[in-house]
């Protein structure tokens, strides 16, 4: 082991909430000291910096609810994967979920002609649908043939990109959008509300918080979280248990890319109300909620917080455009940032230090007497 | 002629050595003295703190009190290269070779002096000197994954040779050996002494320290229980000294099987994972009330048969019947419905889940039927209930029903994978036990406890597989014994007045004349 000066690195049995909560924190703080170094390096104040970001996204309603906007297809995409996560499924393609679930959602609304209540109902099922058939491809090929859900997960999130490409300049190109690769408007019967003067589509947000508090009842009071919780530990202890490992893990993808898909039913049904360029479509939520789901530590209530954090990370991006005049990616520099701090922190849960006695006894200088020497 | 003087100096002398982890004194005031050309065995049961001196004596872990003399010089030892450069070799229970290398490339890692090209050309001289010299027969050239266990070890001691080691330190050395090559490891021993060196020869197996052992210090709960003479010891005393009580290893008095067939396999083959033939053509019959041990070195067909008989794995060819119902392509869960116990080889990991409760881990198996669970809601208080109850009845001591798993000791996580496998389950009681290496890293205390357990499971009428390759244990409860050796049985005997030698043989791949099959 590690030793330094009077100090030894040693494993550590298990860490308390306590400090998996300080850890998480210290390493969110951290990335936003990193980010105000970042901004010193512009020309800005790092103190004023911050001062006009948290006043023009929290300081106010309708920055606050702006930040609640950025909040839902994280939340419903980092609750996905949290499930995802407890049974190792390493899911990398909440991005592209989210576009099938925006796809097959879209595809209602433009298609299918039944009334007000029930379009929406039916965009949401056909969006969570769309969502879990993304997922459940990679799923079946890692438990039908051991290829990495890495890999798959991760190169479908490009074919989900290009197929709505496709679709939008091609066959689902609106008629009355002037050439613009976007498709029609939504009936609006295919609207979710918003809240009054704001972007904010608050029915997908309270399912986002439902879909979480399912979520921890289906893990902990149910056999499948039961399973899930055995097979995410220790697969070898699943399959001698009888536990169908294949059966299960589909399943467990199955929800967890329809949660994905749920966010893009979202983001169509509750602001765009088209098909639109993917690019606009997600703004690579599906990736930020994988530091969503790693920092919520596999509780998916605690997801309700991580999506709020990096919700109002997104949310900075029009505040530091804006006020400080630097580029918007500078949001995807900070959520970066937090996932490197959060991994390079795992290490503080893993081991501890510990002070050691000075060099144990002191040695005696010349040779003991022999006891019981011939 | 005189004799040679002795030397002025043990080889190694332990001063007082202390060690405490957090909650309990692993090592306590040990001292201890290795001379040249002597065998000096170390003798306690697991958790005596064995492995734990040795690690100080090669400079794995620091002592916290005393300190350890090499030829007569205090030394500190802060990393096993000190020990190394000073004389000192270990060869560890786990081989710590590079299987796609060949025998001199492995020794020739990390060995001082070695050229950067053609890393082995000076060193193949060198080992076949040795070998000679020390009966350690190796080819340089071979590649260590072709290599048998026995053979590996060879190449750790070879390994230690090279590097001119004069103190050996030999960990279990003799757990992944056939009774011959066993005797073929007490030889190269003997040629070791008989050149000047020290070996520390780490045990608790009582036979082979009477067999090899010049002096033997008995270690109980960290501290030196005494150090005897081979010639003022024998199996009772040092037994004893080992557990504090005497202990009867003579076999657990039995009644004959009954009539009744619990298990009847003929004629079964199974491939493993990769294609490769692993069980051929077994037959055998289990009846109610007995226990047949099946004996063998590791690797030869006994974890594919378990995993046959658990649902695990499927035959190619041949029929399993159980309780005379064809068991088919039952799958694990049917298995266990069907009143098949698994006490499968690895604990952790397989037989519970370390990140998950007592509680949790006792309803491994029972959770998806009721009353653990009801239309897939689980019920908390059916499983407290169970969890409760087997804890109490198997003795499982834990703080508490949430504590993780990981965290109970061996023989404790042992108890509650019995009282899980031996309950009753929605088929109804417990048919047939496989029980793969169940007292594997146990305690006295505990492989007594588990022995108990299954010899109760037997008198009730349950038929008991034994897989081991701790002969004492299978001598010890089974009725009757069959060996296997390359996926095939060698040979079924009587384990009352069974022949051991016999029995080694057919675990070697020796055909006896006169046994059936």
């Amino acid at each position: 082991m590690l030793k330094l000066g009077g100090w030894r690195l040693e494993p550590r049995p298990e860490p308390s909430r306590a400090l998996v909560f300080a850890v998480s924190v210290g390493a969110v703080l951290a990335a936003l000291f990193v980010t105000g170094l970042i901004f010193w390096a512009y020309g800005h104040n790092p103190v004023t910096a911050y001062r006009d970001i948290f006043v023009s996204t929290l300081g106010n309603f309708r920055g606050f609810a702006e930040v609640l906007r950025k909040t839902i297809p994280l939340l419903l995409a980092g609750v996905g994967l949290v499930l995802a996560f407890h049974a190792q499924f390493w899911n990398i393609g909440a991005e592209g979920q989210i576009l099938a679930g925006a796809v097959a959602a879209s595809g209602v609304a433009l298609f299918v002609p039944v009334g007000a209540p029930w379009l929406l109902i039916l965009m949401f099922a056909a969006g969570f649908l769309g969502g879990a058939v993304w997922g459940l491809l990679p799923a079946l090929l890692k438990v039908r043939l051991g290829v990495s859900e890495i890999i798959t997960t991760l190169m479908l999130n490009y074919v989900a990109l290009y197929g709505v490409q496709y679709l939008i300049y091609g066959p689902w190109k609106g008629l009355s959008t002037r050439g613009m690769p976007i498709s029609d408007t939504f009936v609006p019967a295919a609207w979710l509300p918003t809240l009054t003067g704001t972007r904010l589509h608050w029915p997908t947000l309270l399912l986002g918080v439902l879909l979480a508090g399912a979520v921890l009842f289906l893990l902990t009071k149910t056999t499948l979280g039961f399973e899930t919780r055995v097979l995410g530990q220790s697969p070898k202890a699943a399959r001698y248990a009888g536990i169908n490992l294949g059966r299960t893990t589909a399943l467990l993808v199955l929800v967890a890319a329809g949660a994905a898909g749920l966010a893009g039913v979202g983001e169509v049904a509750g602001l765009h109300h088209r098909l639109v360029e993917p690019a606009q479509l997600s703004l690579g939520y599906g990736y930020t909620a994988i530091i969503v789901a790693l920092l919520a530590r596999g509780n998916p209530l605690a997801v309700v917080l991580t999506a709020l954090l990096l919700g109002w990370v997104s949310a900075t991006g029009d505040v530091v455009r804006v006020t400080l005049r630097l580029p918007a990616e500078i949001t995807g520099v900070i959520s970066g940032l937090i996932l490197l701090f959060l991994l390079a922190s795992e290490p503080l849960l893993r081991y501890r230090w510990r002070r050691v006695g000075r060099e144990a006894i002191p040695v005696p200088v010349t040779a003991p007497v022999q006891e019981g020497g011939r | 002629m005189l004799e040679a003087p002795p030397a002025p100096f043990p080889l190694l002398s332990a001063h007082a050595l202390s060690k405490r982890f957090p909650g309990v004194v692993a090592v306590d005031n040990v001292s201890l003295e290795l001379r040249a050309g002597e065998v000096h065995a170390l003798l306690g049961e697991n958790g005596a703190g064995k492995t734990t001196l040795i690690s100080m004596l090669y400079g794995l872990v620091p002592p916290d009190e005393g300190y350890v003399s090499l030829f007569g010089e205090p030394v500190r030892l802060r990393a096993p290269k000190d020990a190394i450069a000073r004389g000192v070799g270990l060869v560890a229970q786990h081989f710590m070779l590079v299987s796609r290398h060949t025998v001199a490339e492995n020794i020739a890692l990390g060995l001082p002096g070695t050229p950067f090209f053609r890393p082995t050309r000076r060193l193949k001289r060198r080992i076949l000197e040795l070998g000679k010299r020390y009966g350690l027969n190796v080819d340089p050239n071979a590649y260590v994954y072709e290599l048998s266990a026995g053979e590996q070890q060879r190449v750790e001691i070879m390994k230690a040779l090279v590097r001119n080691a004069k103190i050996l330190i030999l960990d279990e050395p003799t757990g992944v050996l056939t009774p011959q090559e066993a005797d073929g490891l007490f030889e190269v021993v003997r040629r070791m002494k008989g050149e000047g060196h020290g070996v520390i020869f780490i045990t608790h197996k009582l036979g082979e320290v009477l067999d090899v052992a010049d002096r033997i210090t008995v270690l109980r709960k960290g501290a030196v229980v005494g150090t005897l003479p081979r010639e003022g010891a024998d199996a009772t005393t040092l037994a004893r000294m080992m557990i504090g009580r005497d202990v009867v290893l003579s076999r657990v008095a039995s009644a004959p099987p009954r009539p009744g067939l619990v298990l009847e396999l003929s004629g079964v083959s199974a491939r493993n994972d990769r294609g490769v033939v692993v069980l051929k053509d077994i037959s055998f019959r289990l009846r109610e009330g007995e226990i047949l041990g099946v004996a063998g070195v590791a690797g030869n067909g006994q974890l594919e048969l378990a995993e046959v008989l658990t649902g695990h794995r499927h035959v190619t060819a041949g029929s399993v019947s159980l309780a005379g119902r064809e068991l088919g392509r039952a799958s694990i869960r049917e298995t266990f419905e069907r009143g098949v116990a698994h006490i499968p080889e690895e604990r952790n990991g397989v037989g519970v889940v370390p990140g998950l409760s007592v509680g949790e881990n006792l309803a491994l198996r029972h959770y998806r039927y009721p009353p653990f669970s009801r239309g897939g809601l689980l019920n908390a208080a059916a499983t407290q209930r169970f969890a409760e109850a087997s804890v109490r009845e198997y003795g499982v001591s834990t703080p508490s029903l949430q504590t993780r798993t990981g965290r109970l000791s061996g023989g404790n996580i042992q108890k509650l994978v019995l009282a899980r496998e031996l309950s009753e389950r929605p088929g109804g009681a417990v048919k047939l036990v496989v029980a793969a290496h169940p007292t594997y890293g146990l305690d006295i205390g505990a492989t007594e406890q588990t022995h108990r357990m299954l010899v109760g499971e037997r008198d009730r009428g349950a038929g008991v597989l034994l897989i081991s390759e701790d002969l004492e244990e299978l001598f010890r409860l089974s009725h009757r014994i069959i060996v296997m050796f390359g996926g095939k049985v060698m040979g079924i005997v009587e384990a009352e007045g069974a022949d051991r030698g016999l029995v080694g043989l057919m675990m070697a791949g020796g055909t006896p004349k006169g046994t059936y099959a």
